[in-house]
């Protein structure tokens, strides 16, 4: 262990012009695993169903070549809820490696930064308060947008009120549960208020799903997801001294801080393309990143991986909810059952090396 | 032996320390005095001071009014204001502890898995047994809450790592998350015990009986006293695991005890009065804002602080939406999280 560990910090960098990275194998091959994996899975996932489809012939309409009965069953109706779960999986995953990078702490995790917390109250108020007004806020905008909002708006009043000269990782965390524990007490409030049927619906939205998903939701969360992807990439590049501390980073000047609440803002936005997705999908965040993290063997969350991991553990969830359980369960429920043993499996094993 | 020059200062600063220290402490005995007056004097029906002696002491008298009012403040005031105080010091002196072993200023006693395994039996029961009664199924709440403390401490205290402050703090989130899914499972496929959850998430010190506070108190009781026979090692435990054992700490020893210690109080007080989140967090916080690192007095101040503030979001909650009331779990996150914010933001905390 110690051998490979002297070994692994003295490993080769590689410079190209303004980017330099270390080039780690193990880490490289892990995500293209995990890739492959996530890759392989989605097709399954498109396969399944009343009328199933094998993977050859997925494949082969995926890449433009299928029969058109086919094109219709994957295309049409399987494709956005698969690429839903895609682009869900990948988005808490990067979220979620960036916030623990960024706050140093593998118990943040965009959850607390009241994104989850501020759309989850606002869904619930919407589902259980009948009348005038909510009514009309749900017929104008529709449920999830309503709740995209709320999350977002609550996201950035937490980066707003943490704001003090700069942002401070240990002043954003305790700002975010304040304000996170503020909007699960509204939520909780209306939920033992309301009417029992309005109570499990909002339930299984505070859950998070993928049910019924059209292309139109899928393809403004897809878009958004890329650009967000493509910043975090161009970026993160300059954020290597992540893990060294808030002394290093302060020593390193105006453009540290700039890159870190760049990357933090993509973090909140990756959470709340998330949630307008599929509602706020518990602990996925917080399990990828950490999981990704062990699996790849490196000292800080890696991003890509994390969102591979993420990603996984979603269309896989998606596809055992579907298919092994007896009854119908929202996806959050089985990512959560999954994640949450898995994660400590892997704790396990690591300490029993 | 003479003390030098060099000495005076330092001993004199101390001194001054401890005094203010003690004093402080005095001031929120204080408080939790008058809280807890008050306690009793406040609700759906106000009573005057005089009629709060009246409820407690007097003897049974013929009076219709006064029998009334004795019944109040016998069957309901006085258990509440009691279970609050109760739970209050269990949440405060369990948050400081978990942050303290868990090395992570933001660990809640949530974080064992005590309020997931606690939620999770009593959807289990609710729905096995169709107990509706919340007398029968605080059993099964702390049942679950030790259950799910044990699995936590036990997976992480496997192997090598064994008692590592991380590997504690995500083994618990690892089993909190699984059985807050199971309990969502559940609830989702019975109306019944959905039913039952939502009011049982909000967090009441209202409606329990001696006869629930009695063995709650006992054993959140058993976890104070383990808490503070821990504290000089979980000091030295804080300057790091190599320093620690250097200076004799039996490291692995003085874990468990902790654990158990938090176990015992955050399941209590969990099963007594459902999740109430956020509250230990807090006043940990404050509590080390207050007094400095040394856990032996952070622990108590803690410990105090939140049976202050338990107690007085529980009659806040009473007045504000009157004639209903609201949960003292809702109050404590409404009006304690902005305030915690505010000190946040002034830059009151730092980072352990």
């Amino acid at each position: 262990m110690s051998g490979t560990d002297v070994k692994r910090s003295v490993a080769p960098g590689v410079r190209l012009g303004q980017v330099s990275f270390v080039w780690r194998p193990w880490l490289v091959s892990v995500t293209l695993l995990l890739a492959a994996a996530t890759f392989l899975v989605f097709c399954l996932s498109i396969g399944v169903g009343d009328f199933p489809i094998g993977l050859s012939r997925v494949l082969a309409t995926i890449l433009g070549g299928g029969e058109r009965v086919d094109e219709f069953v994957i295309i049409d109706l399987r494709m956005p809820r698969a690429l839903a779960g895609l682009i869900v999986g990948v988005a808490l995953g990067v979220s979620g490696a960036l916030t623990q990078s960024i706050a140093r702490n593998p118990l943040a995790s965009p959850d607390i930064l009241g994104i989850t917390g501020g759309a989850g109250a606002v869904a619930v108020f919407l589902v259980t308060v009948s009348g005038g007004t909510a009514a009309a806020v749900v017929s104008a905008v529709g449920l999830s947008a309503a709740a995209l909002a709320g999350g977002l708006g609550t996201g950035l009043l937490v980066y707003f009120l943490a704001w003090r000269r700069g942002v401070d990782g240990f002043r954003l965390i305790l700002i975010g549960i304040s304000v996170s524990a503020v909007m699960e007490a509204i939520t909780t409030w209306l939920l033992a208020t309301a009417d029992i049927k309005d109570v499990a619906r909002a339930q299984v939205w505070l859950v998070g799903s993928l049910e019924g998903r059209s292309w139109g939701e899928v393809r403004v969360a897809l878009w958004c997801t890329l650009v967000l992807l493509t910043v975090v990439s161009c970026v993160a590049f300059q954020f290597k001294p992540m893990h060294l501390g808030d002394e290093v980073a302060a020593g390193l000047g105006v453009r540290y801080s700039m890159v870190r609440a760049v990357l933090l803002l993509c973090a909140v936005l990756l959470a709340a393309v998330a949630v307008s997705a599929a509602g706020p999908v518990p602990f996925v965040a917080l399990v990828a990143p950490q999981v990704a993290m062990r699996l790849a063997r490196c000292p800080t969350p890696p991003l890509a991986a994390s969102g591979m991991v993420g990603a996984l553990l979603l269309i896989g969830a998606d596809l055992v909810a579907r298919t092994a359980l007896p009854i119908t369960l929202p996806v959050g429920v089985v990512t959560a059952a999954i994640g949450g043993p898995f994660l400590v499996y892997l704790l396990v094993r690591a300490n029993l090396r | 032996m003479g003390t030098t020059a060099m000495e005076r200062p330092l001993a004199r600063g101390t001194t001054e320390a401890r005094r203010r220290r003690v004093v402080g402490m005095g001031a929120l005995v204080a408080l939790l005095v008058i809280a807890g007056a008050v306690s009793l004097a406040v609700g759906a029906r106000a009573l005057s001071p005089g009629e709060v002696w009246h409820g407690l002491f007097a003897a049974p008298d013929s009076d219709q009014r006064l029998t009334e009012i004795r019944l109040i403040v016998r069957t309901v005031r006085v258990p509440r204001t009691v279970l609050a105080i109760v739970a209050g010091i269990a949440l405060g002196v369990g948050g400081a502890l978990i942050q303290g072993y868990t090395r992570n200023p933001i660990a809640d006693t949530g974080l064992l898995g005590v309020n997931a395994g606690a939620s999770f039996a009593v959807v289990s029961v609710i729905t096995l047994f169709g107990f509706t009664d919340p007398f029968k199924y605080v059993w099964f709440a702390f049942l679950g809450a030790a259950v799910a403390g044990v699995v936590v401490f036990g997976l992480a205290s496997i192997g090598r790592g064994a008692g590592n402050p991380l590997t504690l703090a995500l083994a618990g989130q690892g089993i909190t998350v699984f059985l807050a899914a199971m309990t969502t499972a559940v609830a989702l496929s019975d109306q019944a015990s959905l039913n039952v959850l939502r009011f049982w998430n909000a967090g009441s010190v209202a409606g329990a009986g001696f006869d629930v506070i009695r063995p709650v108190a006992l054993f959140i009781a058993v976890g104070l006293v383990l808490a503070l026979t821990t504290l000089p090692a979980l000091n030295l435990l804080n300057l790091g695991d190599d320093v620690a054992r250097g200076l004799g700490v039996n490291i692995a020893l003085s874990r468990t005890v902790g654990i158990v210690a938090i176990t015992l109080l955050a399941g209590a007080a969990t099963a007594a009065c459902g999740p109430i989140a956020f509250l230990g967090l807090m006043v940990a916080h404050v509590a080390r804002y207050l007094t400095g690192p040394d856990y032996r007095w952070l622990v108590p101040y803690a410990g105090l602080l939140g049976a202050v503030v338990l107690l007085v979001c529980d009659i806040v909650g009473r007045l504000v939406v009157r004639p209903g009331e609201l949960d003292a779990g809702v109050v404590v996150a409404l009006l304690g999280a902005p305030f915690f914010a505010v000190l946040v933001w002034l830059g009151k905390f730092k980072n352990t």
